[in-house]
């Protein structure tokens, strides 16, 4: 296993600057995910640390030799694709034992190995089938072994659950990050999807026009952000965002309850005009407005809140994040 | 009924539209072969309009005669290395013009001139170039040194006589061949290229594949269904041409060196006058032809796995 280090690392294709200046490093066995919209650098990143582009500016290192100059193969690097990219022509067994017979192993060796990583994945009965007689999840899977069967320093995952159905995809999402930690590898995952980056990363990137505006725990990233972009970007719903004094006062929908509800804490009260409720089973999103600002509020769904009344609403001092109007940027108060 | 209503039904502006292709198919396909079929098996000749069925012995004959052992040898030889040649060059461009570079756009209207050219006009440029005395090909040699002189690596002549000699004469006609078929060989291959994911490629870049390892068990085993298509179209085209033997050699030189079916069906038919063993020339290979058609055409069908 292996860490892996960006340093200054830009990269533009002419005017476009898809990744603009990145610095990050991942640990040896981490799980880094790195979050962003479409558009925000996160694949352009990954795939310089693949060897599929190649920087503008910077340095890439990967346990501790600067790879910049290194094609793929020689950087101890394995890729998950998006589309799993599976070759079509060859069984599940070859498509595992394609990287074992590029180093040259003994038949009797790849079939070892390719019993090992398709064990691990659970696959072991697909090996004689060809990726148009496999479901989508099981082609996930056999993109994975495939990546692990040479025990690669570093795995790349690039939006390797984005398509598989919701159901399928919270199941591997579980198993993925179990998996990760049995194997131990350094995992560097690209996601744009916000509750997939909260569940697997040991640490997230958040990225946005080619950089990281923060980076950290989930915890952090979803209760400290560092700017208004990561506070609303990482959250579904999104932070609310209401100007007041001069700065932009942010607090998470779930903290925003009815006054009545809440302890006599320090808390900040607001009037809303509910506009709709929306019923969810298990919880209830009330969406309303205070003043000019539209606010979004979670609860249970048991509360009863009418379309179109005024209600007394509250947020817990401690549960707001104050903002600079111009900047976007967390100001502590 | 109003004419415009017969033309909402389906069936009826089904076979308006397609009446035109058929017709040609018809009249100018289907007419001709079944007369050629009809000639092959009769005594029928430009002199003699008497029509009687002579059942195969036009080709009995045929078999038996030196010169249409020749030409069945010749386009052997023409047709495959002709391929084998096509092939092997259109995947080189196919390959190069799948990348970016300045002034591709020149290249790629360089590759596509051959094809645009009509197949006479561009043939008689090639009479020119590989003229037994002011060929251009022989002067460029004569200034490398390669040619005109005592100890030249290709001899002292001052000529290599291109259409002269007959093993030259039949590299000269394959080169010209390959270059008119070279066009749609690559259009094809770059066609299958350019749909083979992306993702797929670098996949195998990952892996560790090298350029040739990606070559042959990644790009060549996905291009198998269009690399048929193209061998089909290259085959046909090559077994059933006339007009680059003709233009360039008359399928000499003597006795026939560069003589292929098609030509000798022409010399036979059209400039002897015996339609009958001309038609039995022309359509010997028929079912041989077709039989190529259906296995290659099964083959790119199991082929294709997408």
């Amino acid at each position: 296993m292996a860490s892996v280090e960006f340093k200054g690392l830009k990269k533009y294709f002419q005017d476009v600057h898809a990744v603009d200046g990145v610095d990050i490093e991942i640990k040896d066995g981490e799980f880094l995910v790195l979050l962003g919209p479409s558009g925000s650098g996160k694949t352009t990143l990954m795939r310089l640390c693949a060897g599929l582009e190649k920087p503008t500016e910077g340095e890439i290192i990967i346990d501790n030799n600067v790879v910049n100059d290194l094609p793929p193969r020689e950087r101890g690097i394995a890729m998950v694709f998006q589309s799993y990219a599976l070759y079509p022509h060859k069984t599940v067994f070859k498509n595992i034992a394609f990287p074992l017979i590029v180093e040259r192993l003994d038949k009797r060796e790849i079939r070892k190995k390719v019993e090992w990583a398709s064990g691990l994945l659970g696959i072991g009965h697909l090996l004689d089938r060809l990726p148009s007689q496999i479901s989508g999840g099981e082609k996930q899977r056999v993109a994975i072994a495939r990546a692990l069967v040479r025990k690669p320093k570093v795995l790349l995952m690039d939006e390797p659950l984005s398509n598989l159905d919701a159901k399928v995809r919270n199941s591997a999402r579980v198993e993925l990050k179990k998996f990760q930690k049995e194997i131990g590898v350094t995992t560097c995952y690209v996601t744009h999807d916000q509750a997939e980056a909260m569940g697997l990363g040991d640490r997230i990137a958040v990225m946005h026009e080619g950089r990281v505006r923060q980076i950290g725990i989930p915890e952090e990233i979803y209760h400290e952000p560092a700017d208004m972009f990561v506070a609303g970007f990482v959250g579904v719903p999104p932070m609310n965002f209401i100007d007041h004094d001069g700065v932009v006062m942010g607090f998470r929908p779930e903290a925003f309850l009815p006054a009545e509800l809440m302890n006599d804490e320090e808390l900040m009260k607001f009037r809303i005009t509910v506009e709709r409720a929306e019923n969810l089973g298990s919880y209830k999103l009330v969406y309303g407005a205070i003043g000019e600002a539209r606010v979004i509020a979670n609860l249970s769904p048991r509360y009863l809140i009418r379309d179109g009344e005024d209600y007394d609403f509250a947020v817990r001092a401690r549960d707001v994040r104050y903002f600079d109007k111009k900047s976007g940027k967390r100001i502590k108060k | 009924m109003k004419i415009k209503h017969l033309l909402e039904r389906e069936n009826v502006l089904a076979g308006l539209l397609l009446l035109p292709v058929v017709t040609y198919i018809v009249l100018f396909i289907g007419f001709p072969f079944v007369m050629s079929f009809l000639y092959s098996i009769s005594n029928v000749t430009i002199g003699n309009p008497e029509f009687k069925i002579v059942g195969m012995r036009n080709f009995v004959d045929l078999l038996e005669d030196n010169t249409f052992q020749q030409s069945l040898v010749n386009t052997f030889i023409f047709t495959s290395v002709s391929v084998g040649l096509v092939l092997i060059l259109a995947q080189v461009l196919a390959e190069l013009l799948m990348r970016e570079f300045k002034g591709k756009w020149l290249v790629r209207f360089l590759i596509m001139l051959p094809w645009t050219a009509p197949i006479a006009l561009g043939t008689i440029g090639f009479l020119w170039f590989m003229d037994s005395v002011f060929s251009p090909f022989d002067w460029l040699l004569r200034t490398m040194g390669l040619l005109g002189k005592p100890g030249a690596l290709l001899g002292a002549s001052s000529n290599l006589y291109w259409l002269g000699r007959p093993g030259l004469a039949m590299a000269s006609v394959i080169l010209v061949h390959v270059w008119r078929l070279l066009p749609l060989a690559t259009v094809i291959l770059l066609a299958g290229m350019n749909s083979i994911p992306k993702e797929i490629v670098e996949a195998a870049q990952v892996d560790g594949a090298g350029y040739f390892r990606r070559l042959f068990h990644i790009n060549l085993p996905l291009l198998l269904p269009v690399t048929a298509v193209t061998v089909l179209f290259s085959v046909f085209f090559t077994f059933t041409d006339m007009t680059v033997v003709w233009v360039l050699t008359k399928g000499g030189p003597p006795p026939h060196a560069t003589q292929v079916l098609a030509s000798l069906a022409f010399l036979k038919s059209i400039q002897g006058g015996d339609l009958a063993q001309g038609a039995a020339v022309a359509i010997f290979f028929f079912p041989v032809l077709a039989g190529i058609a259906a296995l290659v055409l099964r083959l790119a069908k199991k082929s294709v796995v997408t």
